[in-house]
């Protein structure tokens, strides 16, 4: 993981659900890019062909929450988004996104800070925001150290796999 | 010191004398379930590390029940995939499609004892915490690292107690109640809360109707639910496990725990409306709502007493031309029990249809999936938009007893009438 994730915003509201992130129809699919194709097309099925590499999501209260399905941040992630910053997330959706490597963070003045289409950077180590247009900056609360190790080897097994061969 | 159910759990998994909210601790796992939806993906995950074993094969439990029989041919590569892998890691708690939803099937086969730890690849693994183990649903990476060590990191939520009293009027149940509850705290009300239900309501609830109550803590953000075990608790386990057990029960004076009292004594039949489940109403406001599908079913409500209380609106009825009724029994030993109390002859003959116990339309990936514009009212645990299908479609959730009252008036219909 980059320091600093730089990219466009897209918004969303309250409660974005699992079953919106990715359906459950899909659930049977393994492939990531396969997956990505159907990322968020419980709102707007034509998501994923507006989305460029890098794009961010900014979104209100309990995003991610319902289902246990690591296809959510997987479909997120293989869709090219660098990472989710949310009002709050559900508890389930955070770990897994810790775990498959996709960039989180919490920040509770989003609906008056941002605007669809803005440039957003996030700077993970020091736990700024910033928005690029207006040149203002947001201080919110850093992950703890341990999630950020997890996020820079990219992911959990990533992470497992080097503490595995530190042991041997 | 004082501590929560929750933390003494916590910290007898992590080997700790005494274990408190916030603190982050790695636990050891006393059961990890996985399912055909989300196994391969774990499977995978476990692959990648790179180990040739799991780290102990007799606390893993796996079950199709999401696509039971399988329903295509990804689903069926899915169910050889997780075949192949239980015949590799020597894994014998495997259920295949004949047993029904995982978490029906794992109390019923004596896999959840009180005191334990239990992660399952499925948000609604909160619902074993009815028999008194902290037990949450984890994703698929945290399954593979549970596969790989036996081990998982949690920060040790606090409590929220629910302190339920009262008696619940006729045609009220556990689901009314805790569709009450939602709405009253919202959908992120109890957010990494475990959420203990107790009082004198839960006391006298079956351990089902606890189930009920446990299986929707995810539906407010819950880590998981959790009933302190007791006599009906213990009888529920005997003949089903040889496992021993600890009963753990919440001090009173501790810390991290937060007590919220709900009376139920005036409580109507409750309905979580299209698309949230803290959308939540009293039947009267949305009696006469015209429905398109009905399923009775589900790890919320697809146990005995939901059929028993369906089958007895239903008798001698038949189902409105308007509408199809799905009926699905939550495990094989459910169905069976149904069979011989003539249930399921009374679901046949007033015209709805009985499947094969699985997680039918819940999820919208097998079947009974609803159309564009349809309205769906179900037992279920979940309404989002698109849940049982189109994103155009409508699900309210309900009791059993609306269910069936609802079905053969082809409208929402509060069971008194």
């Amino acid at each position: 993981m980059k320091d600093k994730i730089k990219g466009r915003v897209w918004k969303f509201g309250d409660d974005i659900d699992t079953d919106i992130i990715i359906p459950g129809r899909y659930l049977v699919i393994t492939d990531e890019n396969e997956l990505a194709k159907h990322v968020m097309e419980g709102l707007d099925p034509e998501f994923y062909s507006k989305t460029e590499e890098g794009d961010i999501i900014l979104a209100g209260k309990n995003f991610g929450c319902g289902s246990s399905r690591e296809h959510a941040p997987i479909a997120l992630k293989a869709a090219g988004i660098s990472a989710v910053v949310a009002e709050s997330f559900a508890r389930i959706f955070y770990r897994n996104a810790i775990n498959v490597g996709l960039p989180l963070l919490e920040f509770e003045e989003i609906s008056s800070s941002f605007d669809e289409g803005e440039e957003i950077e996030l700077d993970m180590d020091k736990g700024v925001l910033k928005n690029e247009r207006t040149g203002k900056e947001y201080e919110v609360k850093k992950l703890p150290e341990f999630m950020l190790e997890i996020l820079n080897n990219g992911g959990l097994i990533p992470y497992l796999k080097e503490k595995l061969k530190e042991e041997m | 010191m004082p501590m929560t159910m929750a933390e003494k759990i916590m910290a007898k998994a992590s080997g700790n004398r005494e274990a408190k909210a916030g603190e982050i601790v790695m636990a050891n796992i006393d059961v990890a379930m996985t399912h055909d939806l989300t196994g391969p993906l774990s499977v995978e995950s476990f692959r990648k590390i790179g180990l040739k074993n799991v780290w102990d094969p007799d606390k893993i439990v796996v079950l199709f029940d999401h696509q039971v029989p399988a329903d295509s041919l990804d689903a069926a590569a899915n169910h050889i995939m997780l075949r192949e892998f239980v015949e590799e890691q020597s894994i014998n708690n495997f259920y295949d499609v004949r047993e029904g939803v995982c978490h029906q099937v794992l109390p019923e086969k004596g896999h959840i004892v009180p005191g334990e730890v239990v992660v399952g690849t499925d948000s609604h693994t909160c619902t074993h915490g009815a028999l008194g183990a902290f037990s949450t649903g984890i994703g698929s990476t945290d399954m593979a690292m549970v596969f790989a060590t036996g081990k998982l990191w949690f920060k040790i939520p606090e409590t929220i107690k629910f302190d339920i009293q009262g008696s619940l009027k006729d045609y009220v149940y556990a689901k009314d109640v805790v569709l009450h509850i939602i709405g009253e705290i919202g959908a992120d009300g109890a957010t990494y809360k475990a959420c203990e239900f107790a009082g004198e309501t839960t006391r006298k609830m079956s351990v089902s109707e606890r189930m009920v109550l446990c299986n929707m803590a995810i539906e407010m953000g819950g880590k998981t639910g959790l009933v302190e075990p007791d006599e009906k608790t213990v009888n529920y386990l005997k003949n089903r496990t040889n496992k021993e057990y600890e009963i753990l029960r919440t001090d009173p004076d501790a810390e991290s725990l937060k007590t919220l009292e709900i009376n139920v004594n005036d409580l109507e039949p409750q309905i979580a409306c299209p698309h949230n489940v803290d959308n939540v109403k009293p039947i009267s406001e949305v009696d006469g709502t015209s429905i398109d599908q009905v399923f009775l079913g589900s790890c919320t409500n697809g146990r005995l007493e939901d059929l028993r209380t369906a089958a007895e609106i239903v008798k001698g009825h038949q189902v409105s031309d308007k509408v199809r009724m799905l009926v699905i029994p939550a495990s094989r030993e459910v169905y069976l029990q149904a069979m011989d109390e003539g249930l399921l002859r009374i679901f046949a003959e007033s015209g709805a249809l009985v499947c094969n116990p699985c997680c039918g339309p819940c999820l919208g990936g097998h079947i009974g999936l609803v159309g564009p514009g349809e309205v769906s009212l179900s037992t279920s645990n979940r309404n989002f938009q698109g849940r049982q299908g189109s994103p155009e479609a409508e699900v309210y959730l309900s009791s059993a007893a609306v269910a069936a009252s609802s079905a053969l008036n082809g409208s929402i219909t509060d069971p008194r009438e």
